[in-house]
């Protein structure tokens, strides 16, 4: 599924500029623990989670993540965003809960990552 | 006997929430300029993360070496702090001795320790209690996909 497909179902707001909405997302990682999603995390993943401080976007460079979304509408403060820019990771937000987020991808045909 | 190609020391500050992960996130950038298997960089960066993680959480200080060898990579996090009581019980899933503090930034779920062994090839950790703590972790540059 693309990055357009999931922004789409999700009805997100890009926080990132210059977005490959091209992106193909393989599989999801959600959860608001970091070792989490270092542990079951896949290559290409997306990531959901409802944290949003800076050892978010670290994480997701170490598990190579490929796109974030944050759920429940918590945006992240500038400094997060930017990071994020600067490693090429886009960032959305959904005013969705993490529930309804993962229901509706699934539901769309995208897996768990683990 | 291996041979060395690259070293680098990195001092970590315990309770320097803001910075921590910036070490094991550079170390990431220098492996993939030296086209390390993505497979064997994500082992490493996972462990370094976590063992950077566990220093700011708990200690007050701490060094990360990290060396390349044309084997394996070798990172290495030597901590000044209380140290582990019950190092059995720590490597166990799910145990932790987190704050509300540390798990509010996402860790401390009795994770940390569980995945430095996940993605070791090789792990040695030594610890006293009201010293510190010195994790030693090897990954293989070919034994992962």
């Amino acid at each position: 599924m693309t990055l357009r497909e999931v922004a789409g179902a999700l009805k997100c707001e890009a926080l990132t500029d210059s977005i490959d909405w091209g992106l193909e997302m393989e599989a999801v990682v959600a959860s608001d623990g970091m070792s989490e999603i270092l542990a079951f995390s896949s290559s290409g993943a997306l990531m959901l989670t409802g944290l949003t401080n800076i050892q978010s976007v670290r994480t997701a460079v170490v598990a190579d993540v490929r796109a974030i979304v944050y759920v429940r509408g918590k945006r992240p403060n500038e400094r997060v965003i930017e990071l994020a820019a600067e490693k090429a990771i886009p960032v959305l937000v959904t005013s969705l809960g993490m529930f309804d987020s993962c229901g509706i991808l699934y539901r769309l045909g995208l897996k768990g990552a683990m | 006997m291996a041979e060395e190609l690259f070293r680098r020391s990195f001092k970590i500050h315990g309770r320097d929430f803001d910075k921590a992960g910036e070490t094991s996130t550079e170390i990431k950038a220098i492996l993939k300029s030296l086209s390390i298997d993505a497979g064997v960089i994500r082992h490493a960066v996972v462990v370094a993360f976590e063992a950077e993680m566990n220093v700011v959480m708990y200690a007050d200080e701490g060094t990360m070496t990290f060396v390349l060898t044309d084997e394996a990579i070798g990172i290495e996090v030597a901590d000044v702090g209380p140290g582990i009581p019950d190092l059995e019980l720590a490597m166990q899933e799910g145990y932790s001795t987190a704050s509300d503090e540390m798990r509010e930034l996402g860790f401390g779920f009795g994770m940390g320790l569980p995945n430095i062994k996940r993605n070791s090839d090789t792990l040695s950790i030594t610890t006293e209690v009201g010293k510190g703590t010195t994790v030693s972790s090897h990954i293989l540059l070919d034994s992962h996909e």
